[in-house]
């Protein structure tokens, strides 16, 4: 058979098309949680894409074979633009996930959403409580607003995920949050602990779970989940826990431009959110293509493949499992984004990691000792 | 046999070109099915028994004998994965 019949046209060796585009629509967002994933220094963008350049951006991804698609940001939501591209989104054949804060949102434009084609509506909580979600968030009409909006995303017949970011403020919560979700009728609860890139790596020591914290997290999920499925309950919690605790990186995003695909706000390029971090040029969707950028730039082929390695890396039977872990990690914690994820208890610079999970056990900042994610902060980040 | 499978809300199942496959999508997630399971859930509607799946099928594969007992058991294990559902 001639590849070139059935592939897309122009694809590389090797190079798989890339699965999941990540649409980051905007990084304004009205709340201020201090582990998001932003840069830093997110307040210095200017000028987000246009209805028009996004459209192209997903006509292009979906001729390469994107079928995931996620509009996320900051909040996608405070795009006025949004119901137009999903609905040029589904009409291209993109199953299409709305990743919102839920502040903004209306039982209105919960089914608008839907008639124009929205797949999926993940709403991101910060705890089980009034008090210690809109503490976390920044605001104080934050948790009432999500509860509303998770009613009215149920109401509307969407497949219901419920995410919570994880930390050490309310990994304590773990079976009142569940069960806050299963009150909602959540299809999916995301437990996800904090990752620790961009304002989440400036607040780590503020946010970081003791191992003490996350074992007992882990058996109180756990017996839930057993309970769950004594019930005969359809509803599933994924728990993702911090690589910081482990002794093995993680395959971070599948390995560099195998799967995933992330826009930036003002048209960047990355094989993931984190990415713009590193020092290497990325290409931008206003001068390139998006076959161009996937397979061609210099940036998606900076870490693809192994050759690129260092010891211990190099030789390690594991590289084709990991890819050596992660680049960002990598770069923030040892300098070098060529280097293994210190996460790796091969790694030379293990002794960072074993040095949080020492400060995890000790810290006492409180809540509002932390940085929060607002344009104020972030103009300081890039005044210096 | 009389029971009558369809997908779960929120799955979609579709034809990619790209990986010249069908696949099961659901939020945040994508499965990439094989022939043989592309085949069946391309028949699961809400609509059709399994009896009418397999009637379906096996005038699809004449070749193939009986294929009741492998149609069964595939769906088996779509429900288990929550890919679908019997109401």
């Amino acid at each position: 058979m001639n590849r070139h019949d059935t592939m897309p046209a122009g694809d590389r060796p090797g190079i798989g098309p890339p699965l999941w585009l990540l649409a980051e629509l905007t990084y304004r967002c009205p709340l201020q949680c201090p582990y998001c994933s932003n840069p830093l220094d997110f307040a210095q963008t200017q000028q987000e894409l246009t209805t028009e350049e996004w459209t192209r951006v997903l006509r292009q991804g979906r001729e390469m074979g994107a079928a995931q698609l996620g509009f996320s940001g900051g909040e996608p939501l405070v795009r006025q633009d949004l119901p137009e591209l999903i609905a040029e989104a589904r009409q291209l054949g993109y199953y299409t996930n709305l990743i919102t804060s839920g502040l903004g949102l209306t039982e209105a434009k919960v089914n608008a959403f839907r008639d124009a084609g929205l797949d999926h509506i993940q709403v991101s909580f910060q705890a089980s409580d009034p008090e210690l979600n809109n503490a976390v968030a920044g605001s104080r009409k934050a948790f009432d607003q999500k509860l509303a909006m998770a009613r009215a995303v149920k109401e509307a017949g969407y497949p219901m995920v419920l995410n919570f970011v994880i930390h050490r403020h309310n990994i304590h919560q773990m079976n009142d949050i569940i069960s806050l979700c299963e009150r909602l009728g959540a299809d999916y609860v995301e437990l996800a602990t904090c990752q620790y890139y961009g304002w989440a790596f400036e607040n780590r020591e503020g946010l970081m779970p003791s191992r003490a914290q996350l074992e007992k997290a882990e058996a109180d999920v756990n017996t839930y989940r057993q309970r769950l499925a004594d019930d005969g309950s359809a509803m599933r919690l994924i728990f993702v826990t911090p690589d910081y605790y482990e002794e093995r990186p993680k395959a971070c995003m599948n390995g560099w431009g195998s799967l995933f695909l992330t826009v930036a706000p003002d048209g960047t390029a990355l094989p993931c959110h984190s990415a713009r971090l590193l020092p290497i040029e990325f290409p931008n969707v206003r001068n390139s293509s998006l076959h161009s950028i996937w397979y061609d730039s210099p940036g998606f082929n900076h870490y693809r493949g192994d050759s690129w390695m260092p010891e211990p890396c190099r030789s390690c039977d594991e590289k084709g499992k990991d890819f050596g872990g992660c680049r960002c990690q990598a770069y923030l914690l040892t300098g070098h984004a060529d280097n293994a994820d210190p996460v790796c208890s091969k790694s030379p610079h293990h002794d960072r990691i074993l040095a949080a999970r020492k400060a995890a056990d000790h810290a006492t900042a409180g809540l509002e000792e932390l940085t929060y994610r607002n344009a104020n902060n972030s103009r300081l980040f890039f005044r210096g | 046999m009389e029971r009558t499978p369809r997908l779960r809300p929120g799955f979609r199942f579709q034809w990619e070109p790209a990986q010249k496959a069908h696949v099961l999508l659901y939020p945040e997630g994508m499965v990439r099915l094989n022939d043989s399971a592309g085949a069946v859930l391309k028949e699961v509607n809400g609509q059709r028994t399994v009896a009418d799946i397999v009637a379906i099928l096996e005038q699809q594969f004449p070749d193939a004998g009986s294929l009741a007992d492998d149609v069964s058991e595939f769906l088996k294990e779509a429900e288990q994965q929550h890919w679908i559902l019997f109401p």
